[in-house]
């Protein structure tokens, strides 16, 4: 699962008002080299929740990304390796998803992140 | 087909490790898929700009449908409720990320980032209660509304789905007309009970004139005369449905069936017919007494 995907899921479980960013748990990620696309990163770049990239890129090992950032950054080429790097290069292969505000944990497996609620959760 | 595979079992039961495979291995299944997901694409209408967009796939599956996305360049989300069918996706090394997960629980995906959602033969799952605790309005209305929020303004949704009868077309539509979503049906090859293909088109946010529903396909791959009743534009061969702005009931229409006026008209059209008709005076559609 790539951090990309990280940062637009967000719990779902019935009565969470903040379920956004979920907290990764990392028991293996691995890192697949993809194709750098700068019209794609300048689209996602408006949308990105940035602190949570920043966060869970560190959580996966990856300490490169600046904290604070302006769309004039999107000029640089150092900006958009790194900015690529994080968001479709960083890969969650097993851990968790953690829930924020009620801390149940959404196991990942094989890269593939279970959010199926309970009957309760619904 | 003796049976739709809604009526057999649930999906995350009746897609099993045996049926996954046998699904993904069907070169005419794959077929189908690919050329389902290209005519999502097209109905998808994104702009013509080679920049990659960030698309959900919903019922992914075994990522036949993601395969086209990746094809034509796109990032993609897929979701699917099967553990069968996302591994063997895993193998066919689906490009895109893949989420397991019920839509019916709503779809957990942040408000607006979103740049469309396709889904292929997936959504009519959601009409039957597969357990006892789900009721089918319940999950479409938790489906819809999530997925109205998760998309970004202006951006579609284009679901090509199996409904079973009218009840479950029209339970499917009101969901997502409620949720906030304007939009229509293109039906492709209405006429042909194998290749007929429904693709509900929903648009989020300011209808633009470029959003008007997209004609639909006939058999010789153009747009055919639709002889089915359809309320909408003559141009698309498409049934059009209102969006959500519709008067209020209590916005009764005030015809005055009973006046002066209507009763002589209907008089004079009697008299035309070659009927005997009373004469008029003054007592002509009078008000009477309450009694009568």
């Amino acid at each position: 699962m790539r951090l990309l995907t990280h940062n637009m899921l967000s719990s779902n479980i019935k009565g969470v008002t903040s379920g956004f960013p979920l907290r990764i748990e990392v028991e293996k990620m691995v890192e697949k080299e993809v194709e750098l696309n700068a019209d794609f990163l300048r689209n996602m770049f408006a949308k990105v929740e940035w602190k949570a990239l920043v966060e869970a890129s560190k959580t996966l090992g990856y300490t490169e990304l600046p904290d604070n950032v302006e769309p004039s950054m999107l000029d640089s080429d150092e900006f958009l390796n790194r900015f690529h790097h994080a968001l479709l290069e960083l890969h969650l292969e097993e851990g968790a998803l953690v829930c924020p505000e009620t801390g149940r944990k959404f196991p990942v497996n094989k890269g593939i992140p279970n959010m199926l609620l309970h009957e309760d959760e619904v | 087909m003796t049976s739709r595979p809604e009526l057999q079992a649930p999906p995350e039961i009746f897609y099993n490790d045996d049926e996954a495979r046998k699904y993904s291995s069907s070169s005419r299944i794959i077929d189908i898929q690919a050329k389902l997901t290209e005519r999502a694409l097209e109905l998808l209408a994104l702009p013509e700009d080679d920049v990659p967009r960030l698309l959900l796939d919903i019922g992914c599956g075994s990522g036949l449908s993601g395969e086209t996305l990746t094809e034509n360049g796109h990032h993609w989300i897929g979701l699917d409720i099967s553990g069968s069918m996302l591994n063997v996706a895993l193998e066919r090394e689906a490009e895109g990320d893949l989420i397991l997960g019920d839509m019916g629980q709503g779809l957990g995906v942040r408000p607006g980032v979103i740049d469309g959602a396709i889904s292929i033969s997936a959504v009519q799952w959601l009409c039957n209660a597969d357990r006892s605790s789900h009721e089918p309005r319940l999950r479409l209305k938790a489906f819809f509304g999530s997925l109205y929020r998760c998309l970004a303004r202006g951006a579609r949704a284009v679901l090509q789905v199996y409904p079973e009868n009218l009840a479950q077309r029209e339970l499917i539509l009101g969901s997502a007309m409620r949720a906030g979503f304007s939009g229509g049906v293109v039906v492709d090859f209405p006429h042909s009970t194998k290749m007929r293909k429904e693709f509900l088109v929903l648009t989020c946010g300011q209808a633009s004139l470029s959003s008007a529903t997209p004609q639909a396909r006939g058999e010789d791959g153009e747009g055919c005369s639709d002889d089915e009743d359809s309320s909408g534009d003559e141009e698309n061969q498409s049934v059009s449905v209102s969006d959500r702005h519709r008067p209020k009931k209590k916005h009764k229409l005030n015809k005055k069936v009973k006046g002066r006026e209507w009763v002589m008209e209907k008089k004079e059209k009697m008299r035309r017919k070659g009927n005997v008709v009373p004469a008029d005076s003054k007592y002509t559609a009078r008000k009477r007494k309450t009694r009568f």
